[in-house]
Parts: C-alpha cells; structure tokens; sequence
C-alpha cells in the first residue's frame, strides 16, 4: 500500500518537472526538468518496494541518458531558445497535437471507466521485498522472458553499430569536405 | 537479511531518535574528516615534495582547512554576467549533497562473523552501525556517482565561460566512461557476495583475510576499481577536468566563496567516501582482529586505519603520477579496463556456476580459455583496424 502523502508528493513532482520540460525556453532547463519528472518516478517505485527499479531508473535515465543529453546540448551549442516560427515539417506540430489530444483522451476514459482503481495484481516476480526483490527480478527476466531481453540487448548492439556506420563519413564525401574548406 | 533490524518492530520515537543520531554522526564524522583529509593532503605533499606545507594555524598548521573555511565564509560570492543564474547557485549543492549521500551506505563498524551479524546497541536498540541499508545498497554509490556528473557538467555550463565549459564536458565524458568499469567491477563482487546491501557483502568476507574479495575475487577487480575510481573522483592523474595548466581552474574557474567551498569540500568528501567503499567492498569493511572488552570499538578503528590507507594511497598518486593526455584516458578506459572488467566479470561468474552445478572442470575452463583467445584475438583486430583506419586519415589530412 502506498502512502497517500509519498504519493500526491512524487506525483506533484512529476507533473511539475513534465511541465517544465515542455514549457522551459532553455534546452537545458528543459532537460534538468526531465531529471526531476524521473526522480519523481524512482520515488513513487521506492513507495511500491519496487527498490531495484528506482536504483535503475535514477542510475540509466537520470545518470547516463539525460547525462548524454545534456553533452549533446552543450557540445552542439543549441543552448539558446529556439526559433519556434522555423518549422521544418509544417504537418508535424497538427500531428502532434492530434496525437497528444487522442491519447489524452484514451488514458481518461481508461481511467473513469476503471471501477477498482487497485487491481491487487501482482507483478511476476510476486510479491516480495528487500534482496529477494532483485532475486526474482533477475530470475524471471533470464528465464521466461530471456528470448526478450536477449532480442532486446541485440537491438542495442545493431543501434550502437549503426550510429557508429552512420557516423563515419565514408572517405570520398570527406575529401570533398576538407576541399571545400579549404577553398574557403 | 532483513536489513537494519532497528525498524523490525515497527517505528516509534526511540528509534526516530537513533536515526537521527546516526545521521549527525555521520554528517559530523564527514565534515570533521574531511577538514582534516585537506591537511592531511597538503602535509603529505609537502613532505613528498621536500616542502614544510601549512604550519601557520594552530599546531602543525592543523586548523588551516579551518581557517581556509572562514575565509571562504566571508569573501564576496561573484557571479559572471553571461551565467544561468539558477543553475550556476545549483550545481555546487549537487556535487554536496550526492557526496554526503553516498556516504550513508557504508558500514563504519560492528563485528562480523561468529554468529554476530554487526550490530551494535545504542540505547537498548539493536541496529547497524551504517545510516542506512537500503536492499539496493551499493546501487547507491553507482546512483550517487551519476548525479554528482550533473553537478560539474551544470557548473561548467551555467558559468557561461569557455574554460569551464571544456573542463566540463571533459568531466562528463571521463565519468561516463569510468563509470562502466566501476559498476562492472562492483558486480563481481556483487556475484561473490550474491547480495546488493553493503551490509550483506561485509558479512560474506567475514572470517579471515582470505575471504576478503580483494582475495578471493583475485585482484584484478580491485585495481579496475582503484583506477575507475580515481578518474571518476578527477583525482590525479585523471584530473584533466581542471587541469590548471590549460584550462584555468576547469568547471569551477568562475566559482567564488563559499559555492567553490562547497566544491571543494565535495570533491574531498568523495575521496574519503570512494576510500571507504574501497574498504567496504574489498577489504572487509570493519573486519579485524578484536583484542579485549568493546566489541564495538575495535571495527570501527580497524575501519578507520584502512580507509587512511585508501587517503595515503590518493595523495601519493597526486604527488608522483603525471597527468594523462585525453586520448591517453580514452584509451585506457575503454581500450583496456572494459575489456579487461568484463572478461574477469565472465570468469568468476562461470567460477561459481561451476561451483554451484558441479561442471566438469576441463570442459568448463576448456571452453572459458577458447572465448578468452576469440576474445582477444577480436579485442586485437579490432584496435589494429582502428589504429589503421586512424592513421589513413591523418595521412589524408
């Protein structure tokens, strides 16, 4: 059972860091705004003795992608607020809106039309607390879900290998390049 | 397991007070500590280096961090103009408060083994003598570690300055590549001791030295960790994130009074923190031997005496190591310390199904010594090819 405090506190967390992400002019503003919405999340998994997944969400999300983000940012120099008038596909901001409104409006008819809002089921590792948490964690994820975490660590690899590929220019565009740069 | 049995029996005020208790011990022990861990360090370095060091403030100069605090206190606390003026005054608290944080994990005492599980009593309360076991533990620290890139890679950026801003990125992508021979190094042991609670793995090397996992995980991990950990702290020889020589002061070139005092005070509070999950993970923690009467006295000294082993050993790396080019960094990281993590990650890990299944040993080291040689040999090709790919393009340029 969760605490109602712990929870409307994580909650207001939540809603205000994902607020901010979209609201913020600054891409970085933005970016520390996420890390507040995911730490708001580590907590209300902390409140349902899911410890394990807090550790991970604050570790990866936090620690290494919006680090990685953040490098981005900087490295890039988008730092300034951005010329929201400049839009590169005009059906995009229509799409989006039309998409955020559908599923806005899927996830409050799921949620009114919901009668228990506690369903009482649990999870597949069941029930279970402290080391024995983690334990089940790691027994149900390389035994009866191994094909898909293996499937999914091999989708990593081939992303890691395509960004690699992509980001080698092949030699011909190169010279071509440092010509150009040259004449300048 | 159960964790702390302190909150076995639900909570009440007592226990609400030795909480807090351990909480200000442990915020005190820290702050104390590391006011001392600075002179300390300057001592040491003066006499390595032939030099007197601080000798001015109190005896043997020992108040100076002290004083050096005062100072710090009462100087003017400037801001750049082109600074992100909310999160320039951020970042210096990150950096604080993660390296306090990660320090609650860390069993600084009570005796382990011989049916004693390291309890002690305080106030006929029976409870750990660490300000929290959470069941995650040591992934903890490996969370703490990532926070604290926001608190240098923020103060570069919000300075709105060149030399901070290089200093930092440097600084993040040092962590990021630290930080995956670090945590790997700490799942060995993780394997060995079969649980995350920094509590449970000083419990499994309980019993003699040799159940130390410093030993008995061969030593490989623990000098993988020593490095990781020493690049992840910008410590020397890994501490081209302020290189003087270049980059002024690095992310905290712009910073005054006391938001560079709370860097300071971070940067030494993560040495002697790092020291201690050394000692934790390694070396037994508060194991030693207890000589007469106060069972609880003798852990926490033993504790004590190898974390300043740990400090001894940063500051000599200070004074006689010199700093590594970036490449240089990049290349031991990734090229030599992965590699070399994940290969003895693999191997204790088939050490112990064997163990645990009874394997037959020829085949199972039979087929571990095949990988290790395919490894390798595609380790190998694969530097070669870089190197050469590497080479064209200069050749090009």
């Amino acid at each position: 059972m969760v605490d109602p405090i712990v929870f409307f506190i994580a909650s207001a967390i939540c809603l205000t860091g994902a607020f901010g992400v979209i609201l913020a002019r600054n891409p970085v503003h933005s970016a520390l705004m996420l890390v507040m919405t995911l730490f708001g999340i580590a907590v209300q998994f902390v409140a349902q003795e899911a410890h394990f997944l807090a550790a991970v969400q604050v570790i990866v999300y936090a620690g290494a992608i919006v680090v990685l983000f953040l490098f981005v940012i900087m490295l890039l120099g988008v730092d300034k607020a951005q010329n929201l008038e400049l839009s590169i596909l005009p059906v995009q901001r229509w799409a989006a809106l039309t998409f955020g409104a559908g599923s806005l409006a899927v996830l409050t008819a799921f949620i009114v039309n919901v009668r228990e809002p506690v369903t009482g089921a649990e999870s597949v590792g069941g029930i279970a607390t402290g080391s024995e948490n983690v334990r089940l964690l790691a027994r149900s994820l390389f035994s009866d879900y191994v094909y898909a975490f293996e499937l999914t660590s091999l989708l990593l690899v081939i992303a890691v290998i395509g960004a690699v590929v992509l980001a080698r220019k092949p030699k011909d565009t190169e010279m071509v390049s440092s010509d150009s740069e040259r004449s300048i | 397991m159960n964790g702390d049995p302190l909150y076995l029996d639900g909570v009440d005020l007592g226990d609400l007070g030795v909480m807090a208790l351990k909480v200000v011990i442990a915020f005190v022990f820290l702050l104390v500590a590391t006011m001392f861990m600075v002179w300390f360090e300057r001592k040491l370095i003066s006499d390595m280096q032939n030099r007197i060091g601080p000798n001015v403030a109190g005896p043997w100069g020992l108040l100076q961090t002290f004083a050096d605090g005062v100072k710090f206190f009462f100087k003017e606390d400037l801001r750049p103009e082109n600074a992100d003026p909310l999160v320039f005054r951020l970042a210096p608290y990150i950096s604080a408060v993660t390296a306090f944080l990660s320090f609650a994990v860390v069993p600084i005492g009570g005796s382990f083994g011989d049916g004693s599980s390291g309890t002690v009593t305080i106030f006929g309360r029976e409870t750990f003598l660490q300000v929290a076991d959470p069941p995650i533990g040591i992934l903890l620290l490996l969370a703490m570690s990532s926070i604290a890139v926001y608190g240098v890679m923020l103060a570069g950026w919000a300075s709105g300055s060149k030399y901070p801003l290089i200093g930092s990125v440097r600084a993040s992508a040092q962590a990021i590549s630290y930080e995956a021979a670090l945590g790997m190094a700490t799942v060995v042991v993780v394997v060995l001791a079969g649980t995350l609670s920094t509590h449970g793995i000083v419990e499994a090397q309980a019993g003699g030295i040799t159940r130390w996992f410093v030993v008995s995980s061969g030593i490989v991990p623990f000098i993988v960790f020593l490095i990781a950990a020493t690049a992840e702290l910008n410590r020397p020889p890994f501490d081209l994130v302020e290189a003087e020589q270049e980059l002024v002061g690095g992310f905290h070139t712009e910073y005054s009074s006391i938001r560079f005092a709370l860097f300071f005070l971070a940067e030494f509070m993560n040495v002697i923190t790092m020291s201690a999950i050394m000692v934790t993970l390694f070396f037994g923690g508060p194991a030693g031997p207890i000589f007469f009467g106060m069972t609880w006295f003798w852990p926490t000294i033993w504790f004590l005496l190898k974390v300043l082993a740990f400090l001894f050993v940063f500051v000599w790396f200070r004074a006689t190591l010199p700093r590594l080019r970036y490449d240089q960094l990049m290349h031991l990281g990734w090229k030599v310390l992965i590699p070399l993590i994940l290969f003895w990650l693999m191997f204790i890990s088939l050490k112990e199904l064997r163990a645990a299944y009874d394997w037959n040993w020829v085949a199972t080291y039979g087929a571990a010594l095949i990988a290790l040689l395919a490894g390798t040999a595609l380790l190998v090709a694969g530097l070669r090819a870089g190197d050469r790919a590497y080479e064209d393009e200069m050749e090009d340029v």
